[in-house]
């Protein structure tokens, strides 16, 4: 084996933590051993979705066992804002109430239990207003944000539509979803010698933590130091959604010189915090008899509820996925973000991307159908072209390799997106067709007609979906990212980037590609907490840019060191730099070899700095949100699914029974961690648009706020056969060994599995069927009926 | 009171405590074992599961709904027990980090525990043994494979022999844990206010959601008596504190619907913990378990003091929240008539495992030369309580057994039913699915060859 491949980059090792996580010495926030002088938190929640407070009698809160104090916004000495975008979200109340279940006041007692009891014994009275719980609400009262919709075009989709010799239209309904994290949110505050506060949070962005924090309790952020290890699961829910707790924690270690501590409990977590936005989604299609698309237009209305907090690059990102895979030559998508009296949606997985998406999956099905064409084969033709079609020749060039040097008129297919951005890494054909061949679609489509024809009841249904999706954050200064890396002079290697852990192996990745520049074994780095004193105004780990953005900076901050210490030996040795070489636990010095430790050492004692920061920007974005134009992705990221399930007319219920996934890793950082990813995405996905359904009542209040209600797939639930394998082709950008972002692209992989309802669903009748999403049992029920009436 | 319980292989002997604190408070709170997660604290994420063995066996529960006096006389393993104490991993450890089945870890500790308690039971059906763990990361396949890559391994030795306390040691009877039905009974009939406890699956949640101060408990643990099963010609006998895996066993060679349903019903941590009796007492108009036994004929035996009383079960269920039990007056048993396999039991919900029914319908009817002799029909989810569907049943009797009767007969469950919508489901659904179930039943006893009934049933 030579060292090049000994190395540990694209090695599939288990998770840094695997060992800690199976014997339970994984810390947690709420694992953290207190002062016992710790004081616990928790919030006085509204009972109302809309109005004003006119009363708050908080004399039985305050004389509950165990309660120190009860604080309302009167008692907040700074800033009361836990917003992440345009300080509309109060930590507790200013007087107004805006959903049902927003935090009032605040309990501070000496255990949790103690304060969840006198949390509940608050005596509010309120003057009701009208609670703005629908779209409907929101779009007859004009709620919204922005003063009106978000539209971006290319083309004149209208005109393309009508002309077209086929239309096809619809309507429907995408649920949110709750994030279901099993670790609840959670922050501790540890109040500091000078007034400062060190807070532990479980956070997928302790910046902005550090941020939010500081502004409570009237410091500088340099007073305010944020430590997270790891998150319990995060999906986006920990990007904007610890704030309150972290500020409620500061605020009142601060008040009472005290650590205090907060963690919501299950019920009041899924009842505060933000979800998935929902949308409907309205469309219309024109395409030629052969499927080829001409014209497209969208209509999102999306659920933001009460606060602004990331809904609009979310509604963005929904847009900037309508095309998914598809050259669309007309396009035009309008965006109402509507403000309703509901949680305020947030981040999760895929930012939008996903809703997006199956908007344009639902036409392409709609489509096939409408032709009588198979839908992959439709999909197909309607692709992006390849980068390396045109060059190739032959009779019918599709399009050209380079963006820039041939006019718009030689080419046949236009292949710029709906924001004006050419796709010049599309690879999906090749990826497509492994796919058919490796899960025998053909065959099994044949199959499962002739199974179909002798089932009364149950129909099996097929479908594909491919996913292409945009890496980078669309707010363009967002992509930018730090390391410190620390050689001691034992030749250990201490690492540390802005990036977090929530269990997606960034720290594992990371930590092999510093490995892989010190030429070391990895048992030399020490991967350690997240700490915003150590690197400094760090992103959210989102986007799906964790491995991208701090494994970059990672490089440069070792490669930094590596060069000092080359240099310094090459003197010591007596040769040239570029003849130090750093593999296998040693350095070759020109003609010497020693170890990495005793290099180490000879660096230290002659006097060079063994530490450094890295710093990673990435290149080429340029990205204009208000016109929809530019390039606000690096580059892509892709894979595609094909999904069997079978349902029930008489009761709706349904079941996958097989799917088949090949998914754009680019060349892996680590390939088992990021199948890891492709599962667990794909089946949080098809959860999304099945069982996850999420139900307020009249009143605005959530009734699906337990594990009890609102029912994430369970183990049973994943495929029976589920085959899952990476695309391995390198990443056409220059990015991190050129492996490629994988946190959100597979979420999407999910939409397969409700298009395949769907087509079981079409069984029954001759229409296309109108499904909902979460497409649960009772709304396939519903959406069969319709079938069968032809409706 | 005094309890004692082995924790990990150590004694643990408790006195004067909170009979309301549950275990993972204790493991978390004053062990400082914080391997054990609070992931719901309801007893649907499994993440807080432990392994507790008494002279039974071992099985897996919830600690987030389990109150430490149920715990006396048993031996508890956390995650912290799993490995040896030298630090050797036990082999779902091993497989776990091999096969990457975790990924952000919270939920790792619950699922390693139920899967080391179902590798020390040989069990070997990975997706029935997990349905009460839920993961958000992994998509459950990793976590399979551990599972199938650790079923060979032997179970070590520090899992296999986890000694229980010595007798003498767990405490004598108390007034919070009488040892059997008569103590109870008297204890009881003196203290009517008292809260019974069983396996606490429900009431845990009062205490972890409720916040409620229970005032005083009488824990039912200890009555081996009323664990009872006994079998005859006749009947089938099930003592209030026999646990729902025990029913599964003991009902499923005689009834597969019903022991399929109960699979279903509720996880294996929930099924180990909750009991028959509670499950009845509990009078949940939700309960998957009473319509089946109202199908099944069964009789309901009450016990006051010394004087006991008999009931039809589903007479037991008066309105919403009421049952006919009298101050001082518990489940004693439950008894079912021995009869032909006929019942069939359709459960509802929006997802497969461990979710409350929208819809449970229970099928009982007797077909004589091609006509209806008998019919005991129960749904629940339709109304306030467990109820027969006594216009249906009237409507098929004496009918002959034909598509054409169903077909006239589905209408009158309009007259027994007004179900309500709510987040389970809508009341059209309810009612139009429940109808749907006659047929379903029809065509299920029917011989149907190569027809697929259920979607569960379709393998590739």
């Amino acid at each position: 084996m030579s060292l090049e491949n000994a190395q540990p980059v694209g090695k599939p090792l288990p998770h840094d933590a695997a060992k800690l996580h199976v014997t339970g010495k994984a810390r947690y926030v709420d694992d953290t051993p207190l002062p016992r002088n710790a004081l616990h938190l928790a919030f006085g929640l509204s009972s109302i979705a809309k109005g004003r407070i006119t009363a708050m009698d908080l004399a039985q809160v305050q004389s509950s066992p165990d309660v120190v104090a009860v604080l309302t916004a009167a008692d907040l000495p700074f800033s009361n804002d836990v917003s992440p975008s345009i300080h509309d979200e109060p930590l507790l109340s200013d007087g107004s109430v805006h959903y049902f279940g927003q935090p009032l006041f605040l309990v501070v007692a000496k255990t949790h239990r103690a304060a969840r009891i006198a949390a509940r014994r608050g005596d509010v009275s309120y003057r009701k207003e009208p609670a703005l719980l629908t779209l409907e609400d929101a779009l007859a009262a004009n709620s919204r944000f922005e003063d009106g919709p978000r539209i971006y075009q290319k083309g004149d989709a209208e005109a393309a539509i009508g002309a077209a010799a086929h239309q096809v239209a619809g309507e429907f309904e995408l649920g949110g979803q709750e994030h279901f994290y099993l670790e609840g949110q959670a922050a501790l505050a540890l109040p500091q010698e000078d007034g400062g506060m060190l807070v532990n949070s479980s956070t997928q962005h302790p910046t902005e933590i550090q941020h939010k924090v500081a502004e409570a309790i009237g410091l500088p952020m340099h007073a305010v130091r944020v430590e997270t290890r790891r998150m319990g699961g995060g999906f986006g829910g920990k990007e904007s959604q610890g704030n309150a707790l972290a500020v409620a924690c500061a605020v009142a270690a601060a008040k009472t010189g005290r650590p205090c501590k907060m963690r919501y409990d299950r019920d009041d977590d899924m009842v505060i915090t933000g979800k998935r936005h929902a949308f409907r989604i309205a469309y219309r299609a024109g395409f030629d008899r052969d499927g080829r698309l001409e014209g497209v237009s969208f209509t999102h209305l999306v659920n933001c509820g009460w606060a602004q907090d990331l809904s609009l690059p979310v509604a963005d990102r929904a847009m900037l996925h309508s095309d998914n895979a598809y050259a669309i030559p007309a396009i035009r998508i309008e965006s109402h973000r509507l403000k309703t009296n509901l949680q305020s949606a947030t981040a999760y997985r895929g930012f939008g991307g996903p809703q997006g998406m199956v908007g344009i999956e639902r036409v392409m099905d709609h489509i096939a159908h409408e032709l009588g064409l198979d839908p992959v084969e439709l999909r197909q033709r309607n692709y992006y072209d390849a980068p390396d079609v045109a060059s190739e020749g032959g009779a019918a060039p599709r399009s050209a390799t380079s963006p820039r040097g041939i006019s718009g008129k030689m080419k046949l297919r236009d292949n710029t997106t709906p924001y004006g951005m050419e796709v010049r890494d599309f690879e999906l054909h090749a990826l497509t067709d492994q796919l058919l061949k490796s899960a025998d679609y053909a065959a099994r489509k044949a199959e499962i007609a002739v199974w179909n024809a002798d089932q009364p009841d149950l129909k099996r249904g097929l479908a594909f979906s491919p996913v292409k999706f945009g890496i980078s954050f669309t707010l363009t200064h967002l992509n930018q990212a730090g390391a410190l890396v620390h050689v001691y002079q034992d030749g250990s290697v201490h690492l540390n980037h802005g990036g977090t852990e929530m269990g997606q192996g960034l720290f594992q990745k990371v930590a092999q590609v510093a490995a892989s520049r010190f030429g070391i074994s990895l048992d030399r780095v020490k991967i350690t907490a997240t700490d915003t004193a150590k690197v400094p105004n760090t992103s959210a780990t989102a986007a799906s840019s964790g491995s991208d953005l701090n494994g970059m900076a990672v490089k440069a901050a070792c490669d930094t060191l590596r060069d000092r210490m080359a240099a310094h030996l090459a003197e010591r040795y007596q040769t040239q730099a570029a003849a130090v070489v750093f593999a296998g636990d040693r350095v070759r010095i020109g003609g010497d070899e020693i170890s990495f430790k005793e290099a180490a050492k000879q660096c230290y004692e002659g006097r060079v700095s063994l530490s450094a920061t890295g710093f990673y920007k990435t290149p080429h974005l340029q990205w204009d949100r208000i016109k929809g134009q530019g390039r606000p992705f690096f580059y892509f990221a892709y894979g595609a699914a094909i999904t069997e399930v079978v349902l029930d007319r008489r009761s709706g219920e349904n079941r996958i029974l097989r799917a088949d996934i090949l998914h754009d890793a680019g060349v892996s950082l680590n390939p088992d961690l990021d199948i890891g990813q492709v599962e667990g995405g794909y089946v949080q996905g098809a959860g999304w648009l099945t069982t996850e359904e999420l139900i307020w009542d009249d009143s605005g209040a959530l009734r699906t706020h337990a594990p009890s209600t609102y029912k994430i797939p369970a183990c049973s639930d994943r495929p029976d056969v589920f085959n899952v394998a990476l695309f391995t082709e390198e990443n056409r950008e220059d990015s991190i060994y050129r492996s490629k972002a994988v946190g959100e692209p597979p979420f999407m992989l999910g939409i397969s599995a409700w298009l395949a309802l769907s087509d079981a669903v079409a069984q029954f009748g001759t229409g296309y069927p109108a499904l909902n999403a979460p497409a649960t049992a009772e709304e396939i029920w519903r959406c069969v009926r319709r079938q069968a009436d032809g409706v | 009171m005094t309890i004692t319980f082995h924790l990990n292989g150590e004694e643990v002997v408790l006195k004067d405590f909170d009979p309301a604190a549950t275990l993972l408070d204790f493991l978390r709170e004053e062990r400082e074992l914080t391997g054990t997660k609070e992931g719901c604290n309801e007893g649907d994420c499994g993440a807080c599961t432990v392994m507790v063995t008494d002279k039974t066996g071992s099985k897996p529960l919830n600690s987030c709904i389990l109150f430490l006096p149920q715990l006396n006389g048993k031996s508890i393993r956390t995650v912290e027990g799993a490995s040896d104490a030298d630090g050797t991993l036990h082999p779902v450890q091993e497989a776990m980090i091999s096969h990457h089945g975790s990924q952000c870890g919270f939920c790792t500790p619950g699922f390693v525990m139920s899967m080391v308690t179902a590798h020390k039971n040989g069990a070997s059906d990975h997706d029935v043994q997990l349905a009460g763990n839920l993961c958000r990361c992994t998509g459950y396949a990793p976590i399979i494979r551990a599972a199938e890559a650790a079923a060979t391994a032997p179970v070590p030795q520090w899992i296999a022999s986890d000694p229980l306390p010595a007798a003498e040691a767990a405490a004598a009877p108390t007034d919070l844990l009488p040892h059997s039905a008569d103590a109870l009974a008297a204890l009881y009939l003196a203290n009517p206010d008292a809260r019974l406890v069983a396996g606490a699956t429900d009431l845990g949640l009062w205490v972890t959601k409720g916040l409620r101060e229970l005032g005083q408990m009488i824990f039912l643990d200890g009555c081996d008596d009323l664990k009872q099963i006994e079998i005859s010609d006749s009947e089938i006998r099930f003592g209030a504190m026999v646990d729902m895996n025990r029913v599964r066993d003991t009902l499923t060679p005689l009834h597969p619907s019903y022991g399929e349903m109960i699979r279903r019903f509720a996880s294996q941590q929930v099924r180990a913990a909750a009991t028959i009796g509670g499950n009845i007492a509990n009078g949940s108009p939700i309960g998957d378990n009473p319509p089946a036994l109202i199908a099944l004929g069964a009789q309901l035996h009450l016990r006051q003091g010394d004087s006991r009383r008999t009931m039809a079960i589903e007479d037991f269920f008066i309105d919403y929240g009421k049952q006919d039990r009298r101050p001082g007056e518990f489940v004693e048993a439950v008894s079912l008539p021995r009869q032909p396999d006929r019942l069939r039991v359709y459960k509802l919900s929006k997802r497969f495992d461990q979710d409350i029914s929208a819809v449970l319908g229970a099928f009982n009817i007797t077909v004589e030369d091609g006509q209806v002799t008998a019919a005991r029909i129960a749904f629940g989810g339709l109304a306030g309580t467990p109820k027969r569907a006594a216009h249906l049943e009237a409507t098929l009797m004496g009918q002959s057994w034909s598509t054409a009767t169903i077909a006239a007969a589905a209408p009158a469950l309009d007259r027994d039913f007004t179900p309500l919508s709510d987040m389970r489901a809508s009341a059209e659904y309810r009612l139009e699915t429940a109808r749907t179930m006659l047929s379903r039943y029809f065509t299920d006893l029917s011989d149907a060859s190569g027809v697929s009934q259920s979607v569960l049933e379709v393998q590739l």
